[in-house]
């Protein structure tokens, strides 16, 4: 994509040399009114320090708080984000549309 | 991600080279195609058509559901001409994400004074484009009036495939620069790729609202599928 995203993805490189366990989420796919376009990335180290966004804001937390599982198991993992799912109405993507996020471990 | 991937790409993508990290959804598993090996690849033509765009996305391919995160560099503009509109533009594109350079040859034009913070060579195009390393993520605008000027900057900018391609002057003044580039062996698909007269029309009178017309016409040619409404008026 034509965004100036390559702090994020050199932070996730430089994190990762300074040793530190690092997630990288990706918007994969959107449905609706997304907030951020499919390819933008979050990049997140085991304390939970992250940058970029996937959603403008609005569901930053639940992505951090899955990626610190995924830096944990090394296993990746599909989110999906919505008004029809309970839970992420909770973490609020109130903008109304859909999104999916791809969270993979830097190793 | 592996980190010799990530490494790999941020290499590419330092260089202002594309590339694409195709991931295989179900199993996580990733490679890395670049720009330049992509032909040669099993999925060439969707590689192509992403490369082309810009645009990442999921796709389904033979071997199931994969997804194309595609790097392609941020945009340059480059302009000649260190004139009113370009005092205008030239901050507006580096807010809108663009790294911008401005030529000019004329050192009364081209001074840091009239453009704080914007790189500026006063060089003629022949020395100062080829360094510059106009690609196809580059948007050029010639906006001098001088033909000695934009007219060499016009040939190297078109010669270098650019995204856009855009010139100042009248409908009279654009015929002329037609015939002076057909006397320089330019064919005519070649030349209507420059928009003149240059940007939108939305009746842009002052240096500013043409710098917001030029921009508007540039995003255009980024943003909007080539073939779309919006991109035939833009055009």
């Amino acid at each position: 994509m034509l965004a100036r995203d390559e702090d994020i993805l050199k932070a996730a490189e430089d994190w990762r040399a300074q040793g530190k366990g690092v997630a990288l989420a990706t918007v994969v796919e959107t449905w609706g009114s997304a907030p951020r376009p499919v390819g933008s990335n979050l990049v997140i180290d085991q304390d939970g320090l992250f940058l970029g966004s996937v959603s403008g804001g609005c569901v930053e937390g639940a992505v951090v708080s899955e990626a610190l599982d995924v830096i944990a198991s090394g296993e990746p993992k599909m989110l999906e984000f919505g008004v029809a799912d309970e839970a992420a109405w909770k973490v609020g993507l109130s903008c109304g549309g859909t999104i999916r996020v791809f969270v993979e471990k830097v190793e | 991600m592996k980190l010799d991937i990530l490494k790999s790409l941020n290499a590419e993508r330092a260089a202002r080279r594309a590339a694409i990290v195709v991931t295989d959804v179900a199993s996580g598993a990733q490679r890395l195609v670049r720009a330049e090996e992509a032909a040669g690849d099993p999925l060439a033509e969707l590689l192509a058509h992403h490369l082309r765009t810009g645009k990442s996305g999921m796709v389904e391919t033979p071997q199931g559901r994969v997804f194309l995160t595609v790097h392609v560099p941020p945009p340059k503009l480059v302009v000649t001409g260190a004139v009113h509109i370009s005092q205008a533009l030239a901050p507006m594109a580096k807010m809108a994400g663009y790294d911008v350079t401005i030529v000019d040859p004329r050192t009364a034009f081209a001074s840091p004074e009239r453009f704080p913070d914007v790189p500026l060579i006063a060089e003629w195009p022949d020395v100062a484009l080829p360094p510059l390393g106009i690609d196809r993520y580059t948007a050029f605008v010639a906006l001098t009036h001088d033909p000695k000027i934009d007219d060499p900057a016009l040939l190297h900018a078109l010669a270098r495939d650019c995204f856009y391609v855009g010139a100042l002057g009248s409908k009279k003044t654009h015929a002329r620069r037609v015939e002076r580039l057909k006397a320089q062996g330019l064919d005519d698909a070649t030349i209507a790729r420059i928009h003149a007269p240059i940007g939108l029309p939305i009746g842009a009178v002052s240096p500013p609202e043409i710098a917001v017309s030029i921009l508007a016409e540039i995003t255009a040619r980024l943003r909007l599928p080539a073939k779309s409404e919006a991109a035939k008026a833009a055009s």
